[in-house]
């Protein structure tokens, strides 16, 4: 029996469709009792790969071990996972009790067992007294309910869920984003969770893989990942991110001297392998981390000047875009003052200075072209 | 009272009027735009279908007297046609005959139409196409093709002979009952392939993979997903075939021999050798009442088995 910490394991998988590789040699270990998720644009391969967890495909290379057990010999049915479609699949022909009670059949449990889990279940996704109302009755927050409900159902050890909140409107899905988590926390069911919105992924995981063209970009939690992308694609995909082309001048013990075109000369820890002396890179800060002001204080280390082009106010917080010497696209500031020291509004074109604590930049490699 | 006359006295000139009424009436009810789009069909039916119906029943009120006809009103024929052991005998041979052909011909079709929706994923026009290829040949033709293969010295008797399998032709084969059923099922297969597979490659394939991961075989999700959501299908299959062989004489009397007989064939002999128009006509009518009966209580118990299913 595998440990905790490798409940579900997922070794060197690939996936072959044809000549397209749908997933391309991905590993990772997923603990009991996580909440996974899969983040990527359309296409990415996640949705093959939970595909592959539930046995709709198989895997042309690797191998999925669930509770320490190979899963390349057992069909979707004998398989202790079960599925939330993106589509929902509701069997039309059913009502919502038989619908939910549909797994319970190759179970064999006694018909009172039946029903008073199913009214457990109806219960748990607050759609009691629904039991009798078709599909075609109920709305896409109802039907994305049953769904759930079937498949929790069963008791799975591992629930797969592909995109299940694509279909609702903002406000349904920003609610069932706070059931599922608290569900998923009261049940302590391992979650496996695809999503192309990476708000939507950082909000509910306990760790994300990160996808891209078949490959897992990075694995992290939703704070590595925000902080400490690995690279630019993950850091442009989490959240918004400046970008600046960059230059190793030299590394000296574990801090490389950069020159970046648009921040002036930076020092940044690394222990990355590229950065070497002259190799070229990316540096990238997030628009949160850079501070504006009209005037360059006295104490401020690190500012560069720049001329403000654009400014927005929400209320609560502005947004700017400033232009800077060496850099084509203008940086991204987010503020949570409204205005600035002053009081008053920043106009347009007028000089500002922007500047970042230590420890705010991160050195990237350079993306390939 | 003045209320009215106020109205029409201050409405507009009353030439003009009408046929602006009319084209208030024809965008604001839907129901007369419908009427209007149907009347070619409605004008076709009333002439070629209603009125001969109509002329149909009236003489089977009518006595055939020699060469000339009785108009004055009676049962007699109706009489006859209950009371006659032949008709009853033929009318139920009609019936089973043609419920055997309905449920061989949706046996023989579910798998080939599942074959297509399921497992066929490229070219499914074509394969469709050859499906109802019979159908590109005349009725006739194919019914004496299956004369030559079920015949006396037909392909399958020879055949079996040539392998050793059998003395003596097997006679059952053509001019009996078996005969009119294999025909008809070949003919009308068709008709059964395509209803069935236009429901079945209606089916979502994620209620097949949902049903999967619930834990149902193979088996388990024909049973449960894909017989029950094609069952419309199926039960338009059955009634788009039971209706027309139920009736058809043609088979019957080139395949079907003295005992593939069917009501129809009698009908037909009514209104031809026997010159008996009325009590064809009676004939036709009463047929058409049970055919009807039979068609309707079949779709209540398929409803209600549905909805038992469903």
């Amino acid at each position: 029996m595998s440990g905790d910490e490798s409940y579900i394991q997922i070794s060197d998988v690939s996936k072959h469709f044809g000549p397209v590789v749908a997933v391309d040699n991905i590993s990772v270990s997923i603990a009991r009792g996580e909440f996974f998720s899969l983040l990527g644009s359309s296409g990415c391969g996640k949705t093959t790969l939970l595909r592959m967890l539930a046995g709709f495909e198989s895997p042309t290379t690797g191998e999925i071990y669930i509770d320490g057990l190979p899963m390349s010999e057992k069909a979707p049915h004998h398989r202790p996972t079960n599925m939330v479609f993106q589509s929902y699949a509701i069997f039309p022909h059913l009502d919502v009790r038989q619908n939910i009670a549909f797994g319970l059949r190759t179970e064999k449990v006694s018909k009172e067992e039946a029903n008073s889990r199913v009214d457990e279940t109806l219960e748990l996704v607050k759609l009691t007294g629904f039991g009798d109302r078709r599909s075609n009755e109920l709305s896409g927050g109802q039907r994305q309910r049953i769904a759930l409900a079937r498949a929790l159902i069963k008791h799975p050890k591992v629930l797969l869920l592909d995109e299940p909140l694509g279909a609702l409107d903002k406000k349904l899905r920003e609610e069932m984003q706070i059931e599922l988590r608290s569900l998923q926390q009261s049940l302590g069911i391992t979650f496996i969770f695809v999503t192309h919105d990476q708000e939507e992924a950082i909000t509910l995981s306990d760790r994300i893989a990160v996808m891209s063209e078949g490959k897992a970009l990075q694995i992290g939690s939703p704070k590595d990942l925000y902080n400490t992308p690995v690279s630019v694609e993950v850091a442009d995909f989490i959240g918004q991110m400046n970008f600046v082309d960059a230059e190793v001048l030299d590394v000296k013990s574990g801090v490389a001297v950069i020159d970046t075109s648009g921040l002036g000369k930076v020092k940044i820890p690394t222990s990355a392998d590229f950065a070497q002396k002259g190799a070229r890179g990316v540096v990238a800060i997030r628009p949160e981390k850079l501070k504006i002001s009209e005037k360059k204080s006295g104490a401020l280390k690190n500012a560069v000047e720049g001329t403000l082009k654009s400014a927005s106010y929400y209320g609560n917080r502005s947004h700017y875009h400033v232009t800077v010497e060496g850099s084509d696209q203008p940086m991204a500031v987010a503020s949570q003052e409204v205005d600035i020291a002053s009081g008053n509004t920043l106009d347009s074109d007028t000089p500002v200075w922007l500047s970042w604590e230590d420890g705010a930049l991160i050195l990237l490699p350079q993306p390939p072209a | 009272m003045s209320i009215e006359a106020t109205a029409s006295g201050e409405g507009m000139p009353e030439r003009k009027s009408w046929r602006r009424r009319f084209r208030a009436l024809f965008l604001r009810s839907e129901a007369l735009r419908g009427y209007t789009l149907l009347s070619p069909t409605m004008l076709v039916m009333a002439f070629a279908m209603c009125l001969p119906f109509i002329v149909m029943v009236l003489m089977s009120f009518w006595t055939q007297k020699g060469f000339d006809i009785d108009t004055s009103f009676t049962l007699n024929n109706y009489q006859e046609a209950i009371d006659g052991p032949i008709y009853e005998a033929l009318l139920f041979r009609s019936l089973m005959i043609s419920g055997t052909c309905t449920l061989a011909t949706v046996l023989i079709s579910y798998p080939m139409a599942y074959y297509v929706a399921f497992h066929v994923h490229k070219r499914k026009l074509l394969w469709i196409i050859l499906m109802t290829l019979p159908f590109w040949t005349s009725y006739l033709l194919r019914v004496f093709s299956w004369k030559i293969i079920l015949g006396y010295n037909g392909a399958i008797n020879s055949g079996l002979k040539a392998l050793g399998l059998i003395d003596q032709p097997l006679e059952f084969l053509l001019y009996s009952p078996t005969a009119v059923i294999i025909t008809l099922a070949h003919a009308w297969a068709a008709f059964a392939i395509l209803p069935i597979y236009v429901s079945l490659e209606k089916i979502d394939r994620s209620l097949l993979e949902a049903a999967a991961d619930l834990g149902e075989g193979p088996v388990g999700r024909f049973l449960r997903i894909t017989l029950p959501l094609s069952l419309p299908g199926v039960i338009a299959a059955t009634i788009m075939i039971f209706i027309p062989t139920v009736g058809d004489y043609v088979t019957p009397a080139l395949v079907g021999g003295p005992n593939g007989l069917m009501l129809a064939n009698i009908i037909e002999a009514q209104f031809g050798r026997i010159n008996n128009w009325p009590m064809g006509a009676a004939l036709a009518i009463t047929m058409l009442f049970v055919v009807a009966a039979v068609t309707l209580i079949y779709i209540w118990i398929t409803r209600k088995l549905t909805a038992r299913i469903a």
